[in-house]
């Protein structure tokens, strides 16, 4: 019995229970982590699970059931119990609903892969993140971390549409850290940025990171750091590097433009959005400069894929147009409750979760500038470098950041190392004041962004550049 | 089968794949989580799993590695073995290897509620009708879960656990005129989940809190209520108690010093009868009752069997998956009530008689529902940032005047619960339930001299 065979199982059963429309996900995923810390291996794990999970739409109500059980009797089972999951929704029902078409693809898809990072010997691997938080340690570092991570996950999706789509995706990725301590604080330097880079590719993404080069200079910036005058508070001109700017656009656009999020669906928890659907294609979220992308099809980046987890087939399109708010990422339900003729962006942290609203890579186009032009162009302000915190409100308006690193910046020059830096303001405000972008688009990889409820982490990516705003309000501390 | 039998069966397995001399710890976790969700006003998503995950650790010749599998067939379960025995031969070595856990008696049993364990769909979807009626027409969101969980723990040094427990929760919100208010509970039984009461809850939130005002950043008095107090326990769970980072020197916790005010006692415990979990962790270390601070002296960390090794300690039960990287976890982290008291509903926004005891007793200050988002700047100070939601007042001669729109606060958390810091502790602990991983808050209301709000949220 093939993997297809096992999903078309849990789809006729849930038809046959009383579903007008059904899709099952099988996968199987390999994870592998290694960790190291101060040139000892610290951690080994390597996980393989798999499983099935069944979507069923009863009237206008939906369950889900999921089980690691890939037989038939199981699958049966399991869309049985969707559709009577979903049958017991319908006793506290919610308005009519719909799909927009999609065309019931019957595909293979694989993202592209030089070296098989799981073939690459463990020995290998360990000896790399050995080294460089070696080369932190003999730097300076009181702590020195390394870190890498391999998704290996194979889908079957089958919908009662016709969809019968088979995707193998592999994604890795790797980063260091080193932490001074000193009496009453830490300092922490991070590279390539906080918890790595990652990407949909092969072992080849972590080689061209040179870890190893890069580990003195992490070590002694955090052991500078702890020296280093605080940021200054006040409102000044504010310029983050690309890694920092790619988590600005996840929080305060990528997470703002989600449908499910606009409509109300993650009230109680991840929150709703502070934009209006009827100010769509009219809203001005940001300067003129800011054209944001999405785009799930960018080689390598970490939220492509060919297909969503609703068979929908991965396309570009505009969130963001010369600083208007054109586009949102939807589902095939939401989608059709906003009125929208387009979906794409629904995806499920493995087969256990519900396929669910998630950013695909969500990241800026590039600008005119470089960043030594943007520097060139500063008569005083700050250069932020690097995440160490994050927050923002739950409508997406109200961020604060910290980042490890910050320089000043005077008479177009970096000047003086900064320690403890952090920016706050509200999102349109901040995006509207961006007046300099940078061409050097890199397409962060974030593996952790959390959402939902049974908790799902999200793995997204983020072309982003750096950049400079106005008038921004730094240095808050506790 | 049950889940020892399935860990007696790997460790068979490992022997005869690995030979006698490998160390061997297996854990098999079978979970049956249940979430009916609710969004404006109605179920839009219910989900359902049975999942069983089998947790392998090897440690050969020096080396150590650790593999897991939710696939338990008898190739699965093969698979899984020969998988870890090869990474366990190709792993660099692990000099901190703390070795196994030796055979120890359980301190207690977890608790189970049959009916929870069985609870189906139509069950929670009662809860969730309940929860909106009770909110008279306003648009509400939220969730009902249930999770049965029965564990099993065997090694190859001879220890065997195995226990089960439930869990009934329920978090909701009422939205009124653009203002939230939330109620949330968690217990054992389902049964002791009154989605009325809760509705009821927090619509009375979202209703006073129509037309809020605008107040300026500054260092205010407040109360926080016991949803806002879990996420102190849970920064200090993580950040401050955590064995790891206090023996790298990256947590503020000092043991032996007088680091919180004299009426903090926080303890953790999963044997206390409104606890979630099984009394054994990971490692197959018998968790007991550990006192981590003592009338406001840090007394103890928490450990696995790592960290204890790292640190000269004992382990004191707290490994969970991913502790040896990130710390040993108080995932049942209680801040023990003041005078004890049975709370009772109270009319407007306090979540019951035990905070608006402390409500009264401010003279000018601010009442938080929610915390929310809330990240550290740095893990040593315990520096955080986040914002309130779901209903804040302003309290001026122990009287809630009137709603105030969310703040952002930047607040050193051991510092506003220091020496002279705590004017009150409520009554009534509530338990509250985990977002993410398996963890169970319980707290009362904290009356504070200060917290440190460093803007506002509105846009």
């Amino acid at each position: 019995m093939t993997q297809f065979d096992v999903a078309v199982s849990a789809v006729e059963a849930a038809l046959a229970a009383g579903a007008r429309y059904a899709d099952a996900r099988v996968m199987h995923r390999q994870y592998e982590s290694m960790s190291a810390r101060n040139g000892e291996i610290e951690n080994l794990t390597s996980d393989e699970n798999a499983g099935i999970g069944v979507r069923a739409l009863v009237g206008s109500s939906w369950g889900f059931f999921a089980v690691p059980t890939l037989s038939d009797a199981a699958a049966r089972d399991a869309g049985a119990r969707a559709a009577a999951i979903a049958s017991a929704s319908a006793s506290v029902p919610g308005p009519a609903v719909d799909l927009v078409p999609t065309a019931a693809s019957v595909d293979s898809w694989a993202s592209e892969c030089l070296r098989d990072p799981l073939s690459v010997s463990l020995s290998d691997k360990g000896d790399l993140l050995v080294a460089a938080t070696a080369a932190m340690r003999a730097s300076g570092a009181d702590q020195a971390e390394g870190l890498y991570q391999i998704w290996d996950t194979h889908k079957w999706f089958v919908s009662s549409e016709g969809h019968r789509i088979d995707q193998h995706i592999r994604e890795c990725g790797a980063g260091i850290s080193a932490t001074a301590i000193g009496d009453g604080e830490t300092q922490r330097r991070s590279y390539p940025s906080y918890r790595g880079h990652y990407g949909t590719r092969g072992w080849e993404l972590v080689e061209e990171l040179d870890l190893v080069a890069h580990a003195p200079r992490m070590a002694e910036e955090a052991r500078a750091l702890l020296s280093a005058p605080v940021c200054p508070e006040g409102t000044t001109t504010l310029i983050l590097g690309g890694e920092q700017l790619a988590l600005q656009i996840h929080e305060s656009v990528g997470h703002a433009i989600e449908l499910d999020r606009i409509l109300g669906w993650e009230a109680a928890y991840a929150g709703t959005s502070w934009l209006d659907l009827a100010r769509i294609g009219a809203l001005q979220y940001g300067s003129e400069l800011m054209n944001i992308a999405i785009d799930p099809t960018i080689p390598g980046a970490l939220g492509s894929f060919g297909y969503d987890d609703e068979g929908t087939r991965a396309a570009a399109r505009d969130a963001v147009r010369e600083g208007t708010w054109v586009g949102v990422l939807a589902g095939r339900d939401s989608a059709a409750v906003a009125g929208l003729d387009y979906a794409g962006s629904v995806r499920a942290d493995g087969w256990a979760r519900l396929p669910m609203v998630r950013m695909t890579n969500v990241g800026l186009r590039p600008g005119p500038h470089t960043l030594d032009e943007i520097v060139a162009a500063t008569d005083d302000g700050v250069y932020l470098e690097t995440n160490r915190s994050w927050s923002i409100d739950d409508k997406r308006l109200n961020f604060q950041f910290g980042t490890e690193i910050g320089w000043e910046v005077k008479n177009g020059k970096l000047g003086r190392m900064l320690r403890n830096p952090t920016y706050t303001g509200i999102g349109p405000v901040f995006w509207r004041s961006m007046d300099m972008l940078s061409s050097e688009i890199v397409p962060w990889g974030t593996p952790n962004c959390g959402k939902g409820q049974p908790g799902q982490v999200g793995h997204t990516g983020h072309p982003a550049a750096p950049a400079r705003f106005t008038n921004v309000r730094v240095g808050v501390r506790a | 089968m049950t889940e020892l039998d399935v860990a007696g069966q790997v460790l068979d397995l490992v022997k005869g794949a690995a030979g006698a001399q490998t160390e061997a710890a297996v854990t098999v976790d079978r979970a049956v989580l249940s979430l009916t969700r609710f969004a404006n006003s109605y179920i839009h998503q219910n989900v359902a799993e049975d999942t069983t995950t089998v947790r392998l650790q090897l440690h050969s010749d020096g080396r150590t590695a650790t593999g897991t599998t939710t696939i338990t067939t008898p190739d699965g379960l093969r698979g899984l073995v020969e998988r870890t025995v090869q990474a366990v031969e190709l792993s660099p070595p692990d000099k901190g290897w703390p070795g196994l856990a030796a055979p120890m008696p359980l301190a207690g049993a977890s608790r189970v509620d049959a009916d929870t364990a069985a609870a189906g769909p139509a069950e929670r979807a009662e809860r969730v009708r309940s929860f909106v009626d009770a909110a008279g027409g306003m648009e509400t969101a939220g969730y009902c879960r249930t999770t049965w969980l029965s564990a099993a723990f065997a090694n190859t040094a001879g220890q065997t656990a195995a226990g089960e427990c439930t869990e009934a929760a329920m978090d909701g919100i009422a939205r009124h005129a653009g203002a939230d208010g939330v109620a949330r509970h968690a217990a054992t039984a389902l049964s002791d989940v009154d989605g009325a009461i809760l509705g009821a809850r927090a619509a009375a939130k979202a209703r006073a809190s129509t037309d809020p005002v605008e107040l300026p950043p500054d260092r205010y008095e407040v109360v926080l209520e016991p949803t806002a107090v879990a996420d102190l326990l849970h920064n200090l769970a993580f950040w401050g108690f955590n064995g790891k980072l206090h023996a790298q020197r990256r947590s503020f916790a000092a043991l032996g010093e007088t680091q919180f005010d004299s009426s903090v006692t926080i303890v953790d415990d999963v044997l206390d009868t409104d606890e979630m979990g099984v009394p054994f962790d990971v490692e197959g270390t018998a968790k007991r009752r550990l006192v981590l601070v003592d009338a406001g002296v840090t007394r103890a960390v928490t450990h696995d069997r790592r960290s204890a090794r790292e640190a000269g300690a004992e382990s004191t039960g707290h490994a969970i998956p991913g502790s040896s990287s990130f710390g040993p976890i108080a995932v049942n982290a209680r801040l023990l009530p003041g005078a004890p008291s049975a709370p009772t509903e109270v009319d407007g926004p306090a979540v019951d008689s035990s905070v608006a005891a402390l409500v009264g007793g401010m003279r000018r200050g601010v009442l938080v529902s929610d915390l929310w988002y809330t990240r550290v700047l740095d893990p040593k100070t315990l520096a955080v940032t986040g914002l309130t939601r779901n209903g804040v007042w302003l309290v001026e001669n122990g009287e809630i005047v009137r709603p105030v729109r969310n703040f952002r606060f930047t607040q050193l958390y051991p510092q506003a619960l220091g020496p002279g810091a705590v004017i009150g502790i409520g009554g009534h602990p509530a338990a509250l339930p985990g977002s993410w991983a398996a963890e169970r808050m319980t707290a009362p209301a904290l009356h504070l001299a200060s917290w440190h709000f460093t803007g506002g949220a509105s846009g």
